[in-house]
């Protein structure tokens, strides 16, 4: 383990490690635009420059290995003018079109030239034009002229995806970023090449225009694409989502999403939104009043015998969501507990970390003890209270006895909440805290991004309302519901 | 003198085997095939030659770097590409003498012990190409190449590989990126090509004239190759003169030769009466000598280092007083402007906008501080790039301004 002095600061690292990296364990953040730690050094952008005693040229620090002691110099007068000049080379030819770039505010040309440059432009003549406003494939526009020729974007589909379809053409100053002859930048992971852009070449085709970056507010979360949970930055902004990004955890995402994953968030702001229970008679659904809701519930239930009552909880739904479905069922004696989950025709899937199964949390779900709905022996009941929503193939389980038995608890619109007799709006997993088990076991909190619109709320809030309303004490219920966390 | 590269350049169809092999064609073969492997690379050590691609890097030692049982293949790959402005040497030994070119790769493989070799030859060349490639076909069939090798138990492939027309597939591992069906951009090193090189495998590279070289080292022995030449910089080297000379061409003269002696005596002085204004001694990239020099620099790496410059490739170009410095630099920065492979921001960029300066001052829109900003771009490309294409312009922005630094000054204030 090779012991080095960075910036006069000792420190010891793994055999192997890249002076940046070494770096970043002082606390020296070394500017740069090619490196990434997933993917193999290309070294072309200079940027990452410092000064090591004893060598006679300055060094790249994304490519040489700490050595025993070896003394880097990250932050001498030398390595600030080395870094000041890789810029101004970089910034030439740069449209320097920041007020319509959508990058701006999160660019890292930007951020370096304010920290490290602030110099008036010495060229003169006129700028290398390349294209502009180019169709990369479905989801990715790209900016030639924005495009500091990192190459992280072609490392990535080649080395990541293994799908190969970016290069570069021409030379020297014309180099220029495309796909081979005849390809797209089309494969399952495609939008994270806008993300490790470190300009704004590479634009999401999804989120360009829509919202200036330094509008947006970060939360925490899980994807509930699919069973992998990958681990997701929500931005968003006026209670909408405007993206997610990867957030980095090592075991389960890395520093990747799928495309399919990303812009799955589209639900949230759907105008398909419940946002008001709704109850049926004669056949009519109709908006009611939360509390009218829950009187129609709570005498439905009170008139039920546990047999006759079957809960459905959700592998789409937060552990806690479902977990007060369970207490419920203990509360009442109920034993008919099933779970829907998201089925879809041909699902994506690979070995990375796309899965065919896409509900965020049947793991948890199986875990609580439900059993799948699809495929169960048909179940003869009166009330049927289903969290989520269900599948056509799903309904065929529930046999109805009586009329006016099914109620839901779901987010959206959708054929089935067209059956449904009695539906309360609930928040999704952007308007709540919680949990999902991904397909691994990993029990993964989310963060609330905002609050609950119109009379939405949190399902396990509507279960505990109707605990109370059933007459089991306030803090029995609550306290059943809410202990535990699956 | 005795020839040793070109002694067969005049001889009628010297590039057939039949003629090669009555001049004593592969006849280096029986010894080499009588020595140990590491006595080949010891013998080529011992003799001192050094690589004539430009850098100069001795050829024995580079040979000893590959590693031992590694379990990987080793290659040979002959760099052909030459595309430097103002060389021309190795074309010549591809089309008079392909068959000496063939007797050194056998030596050098089986010194290094690979059995199978590249020759990477530049898209322009197609007539030398032909040449080589019947040269190879006649060596198959003489047994000269192939398995079992004059019954010696070595076998070896070689194979032509052509370039697509970039000069900057002549930077070694830029031409191993090509030869694997990749884009022509230079690997960061290390690791060095002896140990990762060609498809991941030990690889040597060296220039034509330096595999070319060996076959005399082999038959004739140490002493013979330094019987000419000087201690640091043995034996003969080519040296290819272009220009405002009366006799352009190609020179086989013994490193240490006075500059002055080929100029003015070998290829008959500055054409037309005019006067000698500067010479690049080695390829475009070498720093430019000024008629001061050329009276006392001798053809030889040390010599050359002592004035500033560099024996590079041998490429020497002579220019007149009728020469304008600021336009031949402009042509120099158009010429890496174009060839820069665009990977690294320094090189891409500064190499374009040099050019652009010198464009603009050419036409006589100079400022009085070009010239420092001209300084400022070579310096901060140079020694900060993958490869040294980089530096291969910032030393002729370094050396012309410094040397010619009136013309200069003319050009960036065109009103006084
Ligand atoms: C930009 C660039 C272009 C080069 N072009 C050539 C070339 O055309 N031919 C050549 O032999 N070496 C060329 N070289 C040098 C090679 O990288 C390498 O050093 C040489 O082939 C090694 O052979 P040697 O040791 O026998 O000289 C070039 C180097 C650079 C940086
Ligand atoms: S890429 Fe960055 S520097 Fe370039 S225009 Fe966009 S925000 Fe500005
Ligand atoms: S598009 Fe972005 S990621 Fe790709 S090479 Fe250009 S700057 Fe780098
Ligand atoms: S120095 Fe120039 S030619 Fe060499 S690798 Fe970098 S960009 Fe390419
Ligand atoms: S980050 Fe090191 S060269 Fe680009």
């Amino acid at each position: 383990m090779p012991t080095l002095t960075i910036d006069g600061i000792q420190v010891t690292v793994e055999p192997g490690t890249t002076l940046i990296e070494a770096a970043k364990q002082v606390g020296k953040s070394v500017p740069h635009f090619c490196y990434h730690k997933k993917l193999s050094i290309a070294g072309n952008c200079r940027m990452c420059l410092v000064e090591v005693e004893k060598m006679n040229k300055p060094v790249v620090s994304c490519q040489v290995t700490a050595a025993e002691g070896m003394v880097v110099k990250t932050d001498s007068e030398k390595v600030k003018n080395l870094r000041k000049n890789v810029l101004e080379f970089i910034l030439i030819n740069h449209p320097i079109d920041c007020p319509v770039c959508d990058q701006a505010g999160e660019c890292k040309l930007q951020e370096y030239y304010m920290d490290h440059s602030i110099a008036d432009s010495q060229m003169t003549e006129a700028k290398v034009h390349k294209p502009k406003r180019v169709d990369l494939g479905p989801l990715v526009v790209l900016d030639d002229e924005r495009c500091v020729l990192c190459s992280r974007c072609i490392r990535f589909c080649d080395e990541i995806t293994k799908t190969g379809e970016l290069c570069f053409v021409n030379r020297g100053d014309h180099q220029t970023l495309t796909t081979f002859p005849g390809m797209k930048l089309d494969n399952l992971y495609s939008l994270n090449t806008v993300d490790i852009c470190p300009v704004g070449a590479l634009t999401n085709k999804d989120f360009r225009f829509a919202c200036r970056v330094w509008f947006l507010k970060e939360t925490p979360s899980i994807c509930t694409g699919c069973a992998t949970g990958c681990n997701i930055t929500i931005n968003h902004y006026d209670d909408k989502i405007y993206r997610y990004l990867p957030r980095e955890n090592e075991a389960v995402n890395q520093c990747w999403l799928c495309d399919e994953g990303r812009l799955s968030y589209k639900f949230v702001n759907d105008s398909s939104r419940l946002l008001r229970p709704k109850a049926k008679t004669n056949g009519q659904a109709s908006f009611v009043a939360p509390t009218v809701a829950m009187e129609v519930l709570v005498s439905q239930v009170e008139k039920t015998k546990p047999q006759d009552i079957v809960l459905v909880g959700s592998a789409l739904e937060s552990n806690e969501n479902n977990l007060a479905l369970k207490k419920l069922a203990d509360l009442l004696g109920v034993t008919h507990l099933y779970y829907s989950a998201r089925i879809v025709p041909n699902p994506s899937h690979d070995d990375f970390l796309i899965k065919a199964d896409k509900n965020p949390n049947r793991a948890g779900v199986e875990k609580l003890g439900f059993k799948p709905l699809l495929g169960a022996a048909p179940i003869h009941s009166k009330v049927c209270i289903i969290l989520g929503g269900l599948s056509e193939a799903e309904q065929k389980a529930l046999q109805p006895k009586a009329s006016g038995h099914w109620v839901m608890l779901a987010s959206n619109e959708g054929p089935d909440t067209q059956a449904a007799d009695l539906i309360f709006p609930t928040a999704t997993f952007a308007e709540q805290e919680g949990t999902f088990t991904n397909f691994q076991g990993r029990v993964q909190p989310f963060a609330k991004a905002f609050e609950p619109k119109g009379d939405t709320r949190p399902a396990s809030q509507w279960i505990e309302e109707l605990a109370v309303r059933l007459g089991f004490c306030h803090c029995e219920a609550s306290q059943l519901l809410r202990s535990g966390s699956g | 003198m005795e020839q040793r590269l070109t002694k067969n350049f005049k001889v009628k169809d010297s590039h057939r085997l039949e003629v090669s092999r009555a001049q004593g064609g592969y006849q280096s073969l029986a010894k080499l095939f009588q020595m140990k492997p590491e006595e080949v690379i010891n013998q080529v050590k011992e003799a001192g030659l050094r690589g004539r691609g430009g850098a100069g890097f001795a050829a024995g030692l580079k040979w000893s770097f590959i590693p031992k049982n590694s379990g990987k293949p080793v290659y040979l790959t002959v760099n052909a590409d030459e595309s430097e402005p103002g060389t021309f040497k190795d074309r010549y030994i591809l089309e008079l003498d392909p068959h000496l070119l063939i007797e050194g790769i056998i030596a050098a493989c089986y010194a290094i012990g690979a059995h199978v070799s590249y020759v990477y030859i530049r898209g322009e060349f197609y007539f030398p190409m032909q040449r080589l490639q019947a040269a190879i076909e006649e060596a198959y069939q003489a047994g000269l190449l192939g398995k079992n090798i004059l019954n010696s138990g070595f076998d070896l492939e070689v194979y032509i590989h052509r370039g697509a027309g970039a000069y900057i597939c002549g930077e070694e591992t830029a031409l191993l990126e090509s030869i694997e069906g990749k884009r022509g951009h230079p690997r960061l090193k290390p690791p060095y090509p002896a140990i990762v090189g060609l498809f991941g495998c030990p690889t040597i590279i060296n220039n034509v004239e330096t595999i070319a070289s060996v076959p005399y080292i082999i038959q004739n022995g140490v002493q013979a190759y330094r019987a000419v030449g000087t201690q640091k910089s043995p034996g003969t080297k080519l040296f290819c003169v272009s220009g405002h000379v009366v006799r352009p061409g190609n020179y086989e003269r013994p490193l240490g030769y006075p500059l002055k002696n080929l100029i003015f005596e070998d290829c008959g002085g500055i054409r037309g009466g005019k006067k000698l204004k500067a010479v690049i001694p080695g390829g475009s990239s070498t720093p430019i000598l000024d008629a001061n020099d050329v009276e006392t620099v001798l053809l030889d790496y040390e010599s050359m280092e002592a004035h500033g410059s560099m024996l590079g490739s041998g490429g020497v170009i002579v220019l007149d007083d009728t020469t304008n410095m600021v336009d031949a630099l402009g042509n120099l920065a158009r010429f890496y402007a174009h060839e820069s492979c665009g990977q690294c921001s320094p090189c891409r960029e500064g190499t374009g906008w040099a050019a652009k300066i010198l464009d603009r001052m050419l036409s006589g829109e100079g400022r009085p501080k070009d010239l420092e900003l001209l300084r400022s771009i070579a310096d901060n490309m140079a020694g900060k790039t993958i490869c040294v294409l980089a530096d291969s312009l910032s030393m002729p922005i370094w050396s012309y301004m410094k040397k010619f630094r009136g013309e200069f000054e003319a050009y960036a204030n065109p009103n006084h």
